[in-house]
């Protein structure tokens, strides 16, 4: 009892320990914020001095003169635009086919009964192991003779079809319970027609985060367009900004005038449906 | 019930069943196609490539050479010659393996460190959402945009070592081109990009922890050190046994940030397991040995799995 108490002062009695307590957290996190956002800042900045400015000695944070001119540069010097149209076509194409054919899958994975069922997802769950750089060679090798090479539907059936996708829609399923499928076959909905009226409108929060993940993944992807598309009116923005940057090396403004052009997509879409993001990882715990 | 009746719901119910089966392939197969035809057989083919020697042109060239493939990349010959250090100073493969080791050993506790240290600020704060979308932010930003932007940060005469300079210490290398402290710009990168991840992980653990838990700590008179110690460390065991297996695969996989940051230089000094693959497939069009690569990663990666799996009993809360 005795040390009961004693915690229990302690705890009271330190009100100054508490605000130091409080003081060190808000320091070390506001610390922590500027290491983790410094890098953007220092994009933001580069992007609007002039190439040499952006190494001179002392540096500035804030340029001398604004160079706004050097994002209608890189418009011109980048065929940036074809590249975000690329890019929004596989991330707009993968999305709603793996949406789609996944929360279709993930249905008659969770809730019907048929013959070989769990055979068939062990082999779903199986290659979510197996990673993706191990099989690339072969996959590539048949998208060619298929005559897929170098074409903007490869990156689609590359990822349109992940196993993940029917893994979380599944593991969502299956908390939708089962009686609900039953009334509604007794009130005599087709399977397709619970699917519909059913699964799918209770779903809503699963499909947000697989949508979103989805975009970003696609967005961001950089090794397989990397394999695939080779010529300039196939890339996707990271392939065609990782070009620009080897032949203008030297650009560092204008390479991070159109870095900085790369990043606002996806950001936007991040920062208006962040929250879905962030507890469609806490709640999955999947990297996509 | 006669036997034609019996004969009769028997048929019926067989017919049911056909239907439903039918039925439930009708919703695999659009999603199952799709998957059998781009994932299951290069699953299957990787593992038959690695048995030939190939170079991508016409299929009657394919020729079947057994293990030669893994005696290559092992280099066999020499190791038996010269003993095994020379494998991991001179084989290509043993240089690979050593750095991604090497980045996976450093990567995954300081990552782990800096997650955790994050979400234990947040956790119970005003103004959490604000920072945690702060933090969370270059997980979400594109690969080559951020890689560039640091890459050009660490250089010679970039704002780090200015910073560095400023401290009083003499440093003026450029990190992406000098041969022990490329890694290290790796690392620094993977770990700023994706401490934000795990630290949603972390958080969504650390609000699981049952109040109960810390309040009998608390009545018990324990310090918040102790409380700590005792409550909230041995309550995030699992998690980090996720985090940790999660993130050990995602080590072993890295390709984008070395490919962009180092192309795997100077010399062979951050050359990792999955840029050797691309390089013997891509540039050397050694469609053979790379498969042989493809599959000592893919033994590493399912090794990890299996472990994962099998002592997930052991670190799960009871």
């Amino acid at each position: 009892m005795e040390t009961a108490v004693h915690g229990r002062e302690i705890r009271k009695d330190n009100p100054t320990l508490r605000k130091v307590l409080r003081v060190i957290i808000w320091v070390l996190l506001i610390a922590l914020a500027v290491f983790t956002l410094i890098p953007f800042v220092w994009m933001i900045s580069s992007s609007l001095k002039l190439d040499r400015e952006v190494f001179a000695f002392p540096m500035r944070w804030i340029p001398e003169t604004f160079h706004w001119e050097n994002y209608s540069l890189i418009w011109q010097r980048v065929p940036l635009l074809t590249y975000f149209k690329n890019t929004a076509f596989i991330a707009i194409v993968v999305t709603v086919l793996q949406t789609l054919t996944s929360s279709f899958a993930a249905y008659a994975f969770a809730k019907l009964n048929f013959r070989g069922r769990d055979v068939l997802f062990l082999c779903y769950i199986g290659t979510i192991a197996v990673p993706w750089q191990a099989y690339m060679l072969p996959q590539f090798i048949m998208m060619r003779s298929m005559g897929l090479y170098d074409t903007l539907w490869a990156m689609v059936v590359l990822q349109a079809f992940s196993a993940f996708g029917v893994f979380l829609m599944r593991q969502f399923y299956r908390s939708i319970p089962t009686e609900l499928c039953e009334a509604a076959r007794l009130d005599g909905l087709s399977e397709y027609g619970i699917w519909a009226r059913i699964m799918l409108p209770l779903s809503k929060a699963a499909i947000a985060t697989l949508v979103i993940f989805t975009f970003v993944n696609t967005w961001n992807d950089y090794m397989g367009p990397m394999i695939y598309l080779t010529r300039d009116v196939n890339k996707t923005v990271q392939v065609g900004l990782r070009r620009f940057i080897q032949e203008n090396s030297s650009d560092y403004h204008l390479i991070m005038a159109a870095s900085l052009c790369s990043l606002l997509p996806v950001s936007i879409v991040f920062l208006c449906l962040q929250r879905y993001f962030i507890e469609g990882i806490a709640t999955s715990g999947l990297k996509g | 019930m006669s036997q034609a009746e019996v004969k009769k719901v028997r048929y019926r119910m067989g017919k049911l069943e056909r239907k439903n089966t039918l039925v439930a392939y009708s919703f695999l197969a659009p999603n199952f196609i799709g998957f059998a035809v781009f994932t299951l057989v290069p699953v299957i083919c990787a593992i038959a490539l690695s048995l030939f020697e190939w170079n991508g042109g016409d299929i009657s060239k394919l020729k079947f050479v057994g293990l030669d493939n893994y005696a290559t990349i092992f280099a066999t010959k020499k190791v038996a010659e010269k003993g095994i250090e020379y494998f991991f100073n001179r084989a290509d493969l043993g240089i690979a393996l050593k750095n991604t080791v090497y980045y996976t050993v450093v990567t995954v506790p300081l990552t782990i460190i800096c997650a955790l240290a994050l979400a234990l600020l947040l956790n119970k704060i005003r103004g959490a959402v604000f920072f945690r979308t702060v933090f969370f932010f270059p997980y979400v930003s594109s690969m080559v945009a951020i890689c560039v932007c640091w890459s050009f940060m660490l250089m010679k005469d970039g704002p780090v070592n200015q910073l560095i300079m400023a401290l009083g210490i003499d440093f003026n290398k450029g990190w992406t081109a000098d041969s022990t402290m490329a890694i290290w710009s790796i690392i620094l990168v993977s770990v700023w990009r994706n401490m934000g991840y795990y630290m949603v992980l972390y958080l969504a653990a650390l609000q699981g922890i049952p109040r109960e838990l810390m309040e009998a700590a608390t009545v018990d008179g324990a310090s918040r050190w102790q409380q700590f110690l005792h409550v909230t460390l041995p309550q995030l065991k699992p998690t980090t046994f996720f985090v940790s297996v999660m993130m050990v695969i995602s080590c072993f996989k890295i390709y984008d940030v070395v490919a962009i940051m180092t192309d795997g230089g100077p010399g062979r000094s951050t050359k990792m397991l999955v840029t050797y693959i691309y390089d013997e497939a891509f540039v050397k069009v050694r469609y053979g040995q790379a498969s042989a690569i493809s599959m000592v990663l893919l033994v590493i990666v399912l090794a990890v799995t299996i472990i994962q799996f099998s002592s997930e009993k052991k670190f799960s809360n009871d």
